[in-house]
């Protein structure tokens, strides 16, 4: 019967972990500035950590590496040992900064002189939670449309006919450039629409907003996104269903040289920015075009997210923690790395594609200055295309309920896509869990 | 009621004076590091998150109390449902396919000779030390349903194979396929079961004239029975608390949970995220009491209807 109380392991875990047996991250003497979910793994980041460690010299900084870890996190605030400066997902800050287990950086920001206009708008907005600022942005991630310009020149279309201005089109065109094996699994993907990760991305060029601007209404059983959802995962269903195209898609080399687009495995799909920074490094003569995503009427529509770096309340350092983020995010450290890396890239006889940055002031030296790209002329028009959706991104308000929200309607599309509900009941669903959740979290504010 | 009180009483006395004997103080000294922990690592962790989830709690900031309002969440929460549904089913097929393979694998094993016992013995134990989320990450490259292992060698036979990580219908049987690849801690208790039995009652079973599966199913069976119930007991409390390998496959990184399937939510993985990823510790807390209220009712039926069948020498 002892056995019985394995059960309580997961409680217990959680028991022990907050009585403080656990707390980890976070130097319990406070003798260094300690970080959390930031890894030096390449040399835009040591670069930029050289220059924020030498802003606090000669206070000592202790790097907590890898990816932000909720309850590492939780672990170390119940037990008083917080780190000093957290790096985490732009859409979790809402629900940290709600518990008032993150700082407001007001005092920051006037105190060191921190010029908010030189950050990208959009990604300020993700961090503002009742008209707070509680985090200094980092990266900023953008969608554009990727086409490989073999595959789609294969069936005889031209790259401009994957059109997401319009549906219809788009369907017929999915259902030209998919390819099938002889056993009849997918060998290669016609129009990857990115679901669910892509949805916002839908919504919004859909005319529709699933979170209102003060993140407190939901918005998700709107007929227009069941509509969206309806669509997106038809385009699915078209080419072989969730199934076949979610485990053909599973066996992709994503970051190597055989990447889908060198081997003829996708033909068109929307992309996080980065991954051309990826293709640059290991396919730097793909034969892709890379256009915007627009909205019904052909408009640019850019989903923008990214991380950011925010200062814990139980922070012992907070000025030290203000210079060091300030540092990180300011324009001439992002420069600096983005020469350091531009440099490595050219010893190797690379593309150097940039770096896109939450700074708009870095985002235009580095591309006026260190990114030249005359000669790989599908990169120079990439990096043209980003720069150009920039000015039209939008992103998601922060809310009290910002994980909950993104789980709901995560959940409700995948789903829809594994075949469990239908596109209304499962936003009824996900409509229900986010708004039940958001007003708990502001019930307690 | 007069007879009784006296006996306690003597009892209780007999219990406290047993403390001026030397060798129970001793007793006690060694049971001390056991109940300590016990104590400390359960006990008191245990009544902790029974109180927790009568509250609502962050971790983040002071509790809140706010009496059986989680309890009657547990209730109206859809995903409870789903995931309870999910782990029963896992269990339920995960049980029977573990002792039937194992036992399987120990018959085997008591017909080869004493060396090679050893051997295969180590070999089929080994994917029980594997790190279980090796094994879930595992999972998503052998049950691919395009390039998987799984499928192709299926494919070597004519059969399409299914989407097993994908498909919801087979996204469980796919785990509990998997499961069974370490079913060797399960053989070792059957083997040494197994060799228990004694010799003479084959003897007599074939004088008598049983055939083989006569012996097994009057003789083998009902004399390795405890071993039986007592491995029946033990996995249907870990399948209910199943957590690992699914995690670590459809949850574990955030590319993985973008894509994850309600087919895979275990009770214990949603009863993770409300505490961790969305900063529900009471309502996680009243979770916790859920699933052990679930086992004990569970584990009760078993030890009931194991009287029917389950066999004690000397009793």
């Amino acid at each position: 019967m002892v056995r019985h109380l394995r059960l309580g392991a997961i409680v217990t875990a959680g028991v022990v972990v907050l009585a403080g047996c656990g707390g980890v991250g976070a130097d319990s003497g406070q003798t260094a500035l300690t970080t959390m979910g930031f890894g030096t793994g390449d040399e835009i980041a040591t670069t930029r950590v050289a220059l924020a460690d030498k802003a606090v010299a000669p206070f000592p900084v202790k790097i907590g590496g890898s990816a932000f870890d909720a309850q590492q996190f939780l672990s170390a605030v119940a037990s008083h040992t917080a780190p000093d400066v957290i790096y985490l997902d732009r859409q979790l800050i809402g629900t940290y900064a709600a518990r008032g287990t993150l700082e407001p950086l007001e005092n920051c920001i006037a105190g060191q002189h921190i010029d908010m206009d030189q950050y990208r708008p959009a990604a300020v907005a993700e961090v503002t939670l009742n008209g707070k600022v509680y985090g200094l942005p980092e990266s900023y991630d953008n969608r554009v449309l990727v086409v490989n310009n073999g595959a789609v020149r294969s069936v005889g279309l031209r790259p401009s006919d994957i059109n997401p201005a319009d549906r219809t089109a788009l369907s017929r065109v999915t259902a030209t450039l998919t390819e099938h094996a002889s056993d009849g699994d997918v060998s290669r993907i016609g129009f990857d629409p990115k679901m669910p990760e892509f949805f916002p991305l839908w919504a919004k060029a859909s005319g529709v907003q699933m979170l209102s601007d003060d993140g407190l209404r939901a918005n998700l059983d709107d007929p227009r996104l069941v509509k969206v959802l309806e669509y997106t995962v038809g385009l699915i269903d078209q080419q072989g269903g969730w199934g076949s195209v979610k485990a053909f898609r599973d066996s992709f080399d994503f970051f190597g040289a055989k990447n889908p687009l060198m081997r003829d495995q996708l033909a068109a799909y929307p992309v996080d920015d980065w991954y051309l920074n990826v293709l640059g490094n290991v396919s730097p003569n793909v034969d892709m075009t890379v256009m915007p995503f627009t909205d019904t009427a052909g408009k640019p529509v850019d989903w923008a997210t990214g991380s950011t770096w925010a200062i814990p309340a139980g922070s012992r350092h907070k000025d030290q923690a203000c210079t060091w983020i300030k540092t990180m995010t300011d324009a001439p450290t992002w420069i600096a790395a983005a020469k350091v890396r531009a440099a490595k890239r050219r010893a190797q006889g690379k593309v150097f594609t940039g770096v896109f940055t939450g700074n708009k002031v870095a985002d235009k030296t580095i591309f006026s200055d260190l990114v030249k790209l005359a000669d790989k002329p599908a990169f120079d028009t990439a990096v043209r295309t980003v720069l150009e959706v920039q000015d039209s991104a939008f992103s998601m308000p922060a809310s009290p309920a910002g994980s909950e929200f993104k789980s709901a309607w995560q959940d409700a599309v995948n789903r829809v896509l594994s075949g469990q509900q239908k596109p209304t009941e499962a936003l009824a669903q996900a409509q229900q869990e986010a708004q039940l959740a958001i007003d708990n979290a502001v019930r307690r504010q | 009621m007069s007879t009784v009180l006296p006996e306690q009483g003597s009892r209780i006395r007999s219990w406290v004076t047993g403390f001026r004997r030397r060798e129970t103080l001793a007793a006690y000294g060694f049971l001390s590091p056991w109940i300590i922990g016990f104590l400390v690592f359960m006990a008191a962790p245990m009544i902790a998150s029974l109180v927790l989830s009568l509250t609502d709690y962050d971790a983040l900031r002071p509790a809140n109390f706010v009496g059986m309002s989680n309890y009657q969440q547990l209730l109206l929460d859809p995903k409870v449902r789903v995931s309870l549904a999910n782990t029963l089913i896992y269990t339920v097929m995960m049980v029977p396919g573990t002792m039937v393979i194992a036992l399987a694998l120990a018959l085997l094993l008591a017909k080869v000779g004493r060396r090679s016992v050893g051997f295969f013995r180590t070999v089929f134990y080994l994917p029980v030390v594997t790190p279980k989320v090796a094994v879930g990450v595992l999972f998503l490259l052998l049950f691919n349903g395009q390039v998987g292992l799984i499928n192709s060698a299926l494919s070597l036979v004519g059969i399409h194979g299914p989407q097993w990580s994908t498909d919801p219908l087979w996204v469980k049987p796919g785990l509990v396929l998997m499961h069974l690849w370490a079913v060797g801690g399960t053989v070792v208790i059957y083997l040494a079961a197994l060799k228990n039995v004694p010799r003479d009652l084959y003897e007599a079973a074939t004088i008598d004239g049983a055939s083989a599966w006569q012996r097994f199913r009057r003789v083998t069976l009902p004399m390795i029975s405890g071993a039986l119930f007592f491995t029946f007991i033990v996995e249907t409390i870990a399948g209910l608390q199943t957590f690992d390998e699914a995690y670590a496959a459809f949850y574990g990184s955030a590319a993985s949970a973008t894509y994850s399937s309600d087919a895979a939510l275990f009770y214990l993985i949603y009863l993770f995220q409300q505490a961790f990823q969305f900063l529900h510790l009471g309502y996680a807390s009243a979770m916790a009491w859920l699933l052990f209220i679930v086992i004990i009712v569970i584990t009760a039926i078993q030890v009931r209807l194991s009287r029917r069948f389950v066999y004690y020498e000397g009793r």
